[in-house]
């Protein structure tokens, strides 16, 4: 069985940037929606008696009582709403609750009350940006230090940063439409999911590339393209066996792990795919258009040259 | 070949301990090493509680010996007051993150917390305190103190059993820890035991004055929040407003007592950058539900081994059920606190634990395929694999590093914890996938004959 993954590479290419250009767009006109985690803010989330839970109206007008413009109410399961609104002091909650007992005549329990001030907001989100920063040059530096006995090494850490940087894109490029049409938040744990995402597709890139590694070890005779088509076919199994076992495990954990977590375990899902998807279609075919050089026939209006058969 | 036995003694021996911590009730002996009880810890959103992030008012700089003795203070205060099990930490450089499991109103913490505390120094007359000991004294407890704040109203209810008030004697208050001006743990050169001395305010000097004449040889208690914290003797008037403590005190007690009379008073105002409040119910349902969805994966990654890889799948679930035990282990013996994110990423880390064996697996498939013999295949296979594990699995490690600093920084114990189980998790799964697996694998197949058994092996 002959499988040609390298020779179709501009096609990978260009389903990647379908999914990454049309976030770009949705965020440069819709944005992202961040959290109280990052912008400051209160979450309510009360519980009231079976089938007292009043309108959601009925809760802005309350807020509105109190000072708070425009919060924002949400119903959920069980009659329980989740009230997002300005940072509210603690007292101000109290009061709040009382009053909802009294007016819609039903015992109120808090579940959940979340304060963020506005200071902490900026610093979470500015330390974000230097994390994944970190954890970049920190991968970067490891791989061309194990793959340093490999011509080019360097290249090898470029082009998992690349399929890094694809799968996060394409994370935030869902998320982007996962908040226009469902409101999904960006918070912390958007963030975690976000940063697991990258150790996962630096994780599977690595497993593609080691295989390379040992190949053109072995095949110094043979064109690079064909090492390098070879080595992604030997660890098709492996890649997707271990994506499709991963998978699994997050398909389960947002059907029964909870409402707490299940936005997070869908992120990490779309990203697992994400990486499973560059390190086997991104990652390795860039190694060839590198060596290649091929961006020099790329804006001559020629095809890239024809590829040798394996 | 020996070899093969020893790890396999040494796998039996660390399951055997694995399992026995992991029991609901370990072994008394487990206990008595740790010096604990051994119980998983659980994070507030699984067993419900209030998490307060406090930073310095606006307008006030603390150093981090500040938020040290700002946290202290604060524990102590929440020590007198009943409130159990109580965590603060200083996060970064402007945070004190503190946790109150099982706790539902965030009102009754933050009040707790925000009152400055309130230090007395009390006529004691000729009965000496004990430190410890609740009083009761008649200085109006608003004054000096923020006015919205209710200080120790329910603090002679709640008082821990060993610190029972002696009787209903209500204590004068001579004067309260405001007239203190600086206070400075020295020594001199006829006593080697350090004291403490103090200079008061004008007005603070006065009042001593009067007394202290009065009652020279009585004792003059300093009260902290209503407890009793020293009892020294009055030796001398002391007219100028400057005085001593002297007693047997070593250089930490003295540092202790002059923390106490300094910071009585916290060091620097502090107010809630950030509160989160997790009802016992929503914690409750979150455990069920992540302890079901684990149950689950497992069966289900199980499954998937078995269908694809056969005999070595059967391998595989075992070695994945050590991996779980040791990793459960670890957990309670460290112990890392359990949070939701904290389960997810261990169940992710099973599927990480997978990949490892799978790694090993298609390669020993791949060297069968070629015709080698079982035993030489196992030994090639895990060889060629081992680099692919070792890198992928490095990589995933320095980000679970920088993810726990991001974490740190902000007592976000969500992505703390996440991480913090996940490279557990990937390093046990190392030691499982490279001791576990290959020695079973040698075990069982070495006296297998390949070639009858194709199917065996998915081939």
């Amino acid at each position: 069985m002959k499988i040609n993954i390298i020779k179709h590479r501009y096609w990978y290419f260009l389903f990647s940037l379908l999914i990454i250009i049309p976030g770009i767009i949705g965020y440069a006109l819709w944005g992202l929606p961040l959290s109280i985690d990052f912008t400051s803010g209160s979450i309510l989330e009360v519980r009231f008696e079976k089938g007292k839970a009043p309108q959601p109206a009925q809760v802005v007008a309350l807020y509105t009582d109190y000072g708070f413009d425009s919060p924002r109410v949400q119903t959920a399961e069980n009659d329980r709403l989740i009230i997002r609104s300005k940072d509210m002091p603690q007292t101000t909650k109290q009061a709040i609750v009382d009053e909802m007992q009294t007016r819609f005549n039903s015992t109120v329990t808090v579940d959940r009350f979340d304060t963020v001030g506005p200071t902490i907001g900026a610093q979470v989100t500015q330390r974000a940006f230097v994390a994944v920063a970190l954890a970049a040059l920190g991968i970067l530096a490891y791989i061309t230090f194990a793959f340093r006995k490999v011509n080019h090494a360097f290249r090898y850490g470029v082009a998992a940063i690349i399929a890094m940087i694809h799968d996060i894109l394409v994370v935030i490029s869902v998320q982007v439409f996962l908040s226009h049409f469902l409101g999904w938040e960006v918070d912390s744990l958007f963030l975690t999911a976000l940063l697991t995402v990258i150790g996962f597709s630096v994780h599977d890139t690595i497993v593609v590339f080691d295989r390379l590694r040992e190949n053109s070890m072995i095949y110094r005779r043979v064109p690079y393209e064909t090492v390098v088509n070879h080595s992604i076919v030997q660890t098709l199994d492996r890649s997707i066996m271990t994506t499709f076992t991963v998978l699994l495990v997050l398909f389960i954990l947002a059907l029964f792990g909870g409402v707490t977590i299940r936005h997070f375990v869908i992120i990490l899902f779309v990203g697992i795919l994400s990486g499973a998807y560059s390190s086997i279609f991104d990652a390795s075919p860039i190694l060839v258009v590198w060596e290649n050089r091929e961006w020099r026939t790329w804006f001559k209006g020629k095809k890239p040259a024809p590829t040798a058969t394996p | 070949m020996q070899r093969k036995y020893i790890f396999l003694l040494l796998i039996v021996l660390l399951v055997v301990i694995a399992v026995l911590v992991d029991l609901p009730n370990p072994p008394q002996a487990i206990n008595s090493l740790m010096g604990r009880d051994v119980q998983p810890a659980l994070g507030l959103d699984l067993r419900g509680g209030v998490q307060v992030l406090l930073q310095p008012s606006a307008g006030f700089e603390a150093s981090n010996q500040n938020l040290q003795d700002a946290s202290k203070i604060l524990d102590n205060r929440s020590n007198a007051l009943g409130v159990s099990e109580q965590v603060f930490q200083v996060i970064g450089s402007q945070y004190i993150l503190g946790e109150f499991p099982g706790k539902t109103n965030t009102d009754q913490v933050v009040s707790i917390l925000q009152q400055t505390g309130l230090l007395e120094f009390i006529d004691a007359g000729s009965t000496y305190l004990e430190p410890g000991t609740v009083v009761v004294t008649d200085v109006a407890s608003s004054g000096s103190q923020p006015p919205s704040v209710q200080p120790t109203a329910s603090a002679s209810s709640s008082a821990t059993p060993e610190a029972a008030p002696t009787e209903t004697k209500v204590y004068h208050t001579v004067m309260t820890g405001a007239d203190l001006k600086t206070v400075n743990v020295t020594s001199s050169s006829t006593d080697p035991n350090p004291y403490i001395a103090f200079t008061l305010t004008d007005s603070g000097a006065s009042v001593f004055k009067d007394f202290t004449t009065q009652n020279v040889g009585k004792y003059l208690a300093i009260v902290l929040d209503k407890k009793v914290v020293s009892t020294p003797v009055i030796q001398n008037a002391i007219t100028d407003g400057k005085g001593i403590i002297q007693g047997k005190y070593t250089v930490d007690s003295a540092n202790q007592l002059a923390t106490v009379l300094r910071f009585g008073s916290l060091p620097v105002p502090l107010e809630v950058a950030q509160s989160t409040l997790i009802g016992p119910s929503l914690g409750q349902d979150s455990l069920n539900k992540s302890i079901t969805a684990g149950i689950l994966a497992f069966i289900a990654i199980a499954l998937l081994m078995l269908l694809y890889y056969r005999f070595p799948g059967l391998i595989a679930t075992v070695a994945l059920m050590i991996y779980v035990a040791i990793s459960f282990a670890i957990f309670k013996l460290i112990p890392v606190t359990l949070t939701l994110p904290g389960i997810a990423g261990f169940v992710l880390s099973i599927g990480m634990a997978v990949d490892a064996n799978v790694l090993i697996f298609e390669r020993l498939k791949e060297e069968l395929r070629g015709g080698r013999m079982l035993n030489q295949a196992i030994e090639l296979g895990w060889k060629r694999a081992w680099l692919s594990i070792r890198d992928s699995n490095v990589s995933t490690l320095i980000t679970c590093v920088i993810l726990f600093w991001f974490g740190s920084q902000f007592g976000a114990s969500i992505v703390k914890g996440f991480s913090l189980t996940l490279a557990l998790g990937v390093l046990v799964s190392m030691f499982t996938a490279v001791v576990v697996t290959r020695s079973f694998l040698h075990l069982a197949l070495d006296r297998i004959k390949f070639a009858d058994h194709p199917k065996w092996f998915g081939l």
